[in-house]
């Protein structure tokens, strides 16, 4: 089957998923990325790739750190960016998802960038607009989040620089999370020997070994010489059902603490998508600690999604 | 055709640009051939400002035709450029796009005092109202052919005319 986001020529129109994407092609974002860096540290913080290019971020569903980091990214490309808060807007008052794309598409986006609870929302639209539109999915579901991916694995980089022979550690709400699934896919496709997936069997997806990982149960155990531990968010919202115990219970098996952290290697870097729920899945003393680079992450996250929106929009 | 021999022209380019320089002129190649011209260049005129690097990429006026395929790398200027003396450095000029783009993004690093040009070869068509200061020899290409510096393995230079563009 043809893969829905390139193109005929093998050409990224849409990043829907990194599932699926060669190798080079996520090197050449991250290298990409990494020219953008130094944009943001100029007395003028713009480039001038997307003047003129209107960019609809739709959020069907909360964010604050996504949403913001796309709508900077798409200003430091000197593109117009229109923020929709569809939550309270249109779909509240009865109107179709491709309905509201086709509204927009009246007012000429060049760009979507979508979030949505449901997943394949962002491949509906995808698979909807004309040819010259390009969609970003910014979270799907429990399906992907590639930006988020991408960024990740930017940041591995940054700190490790080399994927060869590291042991990246994703622990807790594997169940619920588009971030791991987009890392998996991400990690395995730069050839990261070693990706582990720890958590309770009732946060684990059935089958999450054919990923390419493998799977631990005991934190210590799964943490032990790892170079990377990337945190999940123990996610609320998307539990039915009884799960969990109860977060306490979770912090004390799960929840990354100096201690725990104590088996990684000694230069681990800890990372977590956000928001972070301190106490849950991660201590205090952790999140602010010498180990993690939560914040650079953000940071990067900017300059990440400047050069998947540039190259989308060249092609 | 026969190309002038590229270390030459460089040599060239370096007596005539002496003259024109202080401890305080910064010099900025553009990548990739400019960047490697502009490093000579700071070598044998011994400049106290380090050199600095544009690629750009992000500043190309055929964006939306060309995309953004090929490998970009991170542009760095060490320096103020704000009311500094700066000589942007290519390897060749041909329609003064390029020297429009990277125009263009060094005054996103600031207002520089004064921006001259400096190319290895002239090779004449400008599209745009551009000239260089400092060149290291005039001659006309034919149209569509591709003139560029390459560096062999012990990196000395070489001008080299090819057909299309290369993919990279």
């Amino acid at each position: 089957m043809r893969n829905p986001q390139l193109n005929g020529d093998g050409t990224l129109q849409h990043l829907l998923t990194i599932e699926g994407l060669p190798r080079e092609m996520l090197v050449h974002i991250l290298d990409t990325a990494a020219s953008f860096i130094g944009v943001t540290e100029r007395e003028v913080k713009k480039v001038p790739l997307l003047r003129g290019k209107s960019i609809f971020n739709l959020f069907f569903e909360p964010s604050t750190r996504t949403r913001t980091t796309f709508e900077i990214a798409a200003k430091r490309l000197s593109a117009d960016v229109i923020n929709l808060n569809i939550a309270v807007s249109s779909s509240s008052k009865g109107e179709t998802l491709l309905d509201t794309v086709d509204n927009l598409s009246a007012m000429y986006a060049d760009m979507f960038v979508v979030r949505h609870s449901s997943s394949g929302a962002a491949h509906l639209i995808a698979s909807h607009v004309a040819p010259h539109v390009h969609v970003i999915n910014a979270g799907d579901g429990r399906h992907a989040h590639p930006t988020q991916g991408l960024l990740d694995i930017y940041t591995i980089r940054h700190y490790k620089k080399d994927f060869a022979g590291l042991s990246v550690a994703i622990v807790g709400d594997v169940l619920h999370s588009r971030v791991a699934r987009s890392l998996i896919h991400a990690l395995t496709t730069l050839g990261v020997p070693d990706v582990r997936v720890i958590g309770p069997r009732t946060l684990l997806p059935a089958g999450v070994e054919q990923l390419g990982v493998s799977v631990h149960h005991d934190m210590r155990e799964g943490l032990a010489g790892c170079d990377v531990v990337m945190m999940l968010r123990l996610q609320n919202e998307r539990m039915k059902g009884p799960l969990l115990p109860s977060a306490q219970e979770f912090f004390k098996s799960y929840g990354l603490t100096p201690e725990k952290l104590a088996v990684a290697k000694p230069d681990a870097i800890v990372m977590h998508p956000g928001p972070m729920n301190r106490g849950v899945e991660i201590d205090s003393s952790v999140a602010d600690g010498p180990h993690s680079v939560i914040l650079p992450q953000v940071t990067f996250g900017i300059a990440v999604r400047m050069a998947v929106m540039s190259i989308l929009a060249g092609n | 055709m026969n190309l002038p021999d590229a270390e030459g022209l460089c040599q060239e380019l370096v007596r005539k640009l002496r003259p024109g320089v202080t401890a305080s002129t910064g010099i900025v190649g553009i990548r990739t051939g400019g960047a490697w011209l502009a490093e000579r260049l700071h070598q044998e005129l011994a400049l106290a400002t380090p050199m600095g690097a544009l690629d750009i990429s992000f500043y190309r006026d055929d964006f939306d035709k060309a995309g953004l395929r090929h490998q970009v790398k991170p542009s760095q200027i060490p320096f103020d450029v704000n009311d500094r003396h700066i000589i942007v450095v290519d390897d060749v000029l041909y329609t003064g796009r390029t020297v429009r783009a990277a125009m263009n993004e060094l005054f996103d690093y600031g207002r520089p005092g004064k921006i001259e040009l400096a190319a290895l070869v002239d090779r004449g068509e400008r599209q745009l109202p551009i000239a260089a200061q400092y060149v290291g020899a005039t001659f006309s290409v034919p149209a569509g052919k591709l003139l560029r510096l390459v560096r062999d393995e012990r990196g000395k230079f070489i001008l080299r005319l090819s057909d299309a563009k290369p993919a990279a």
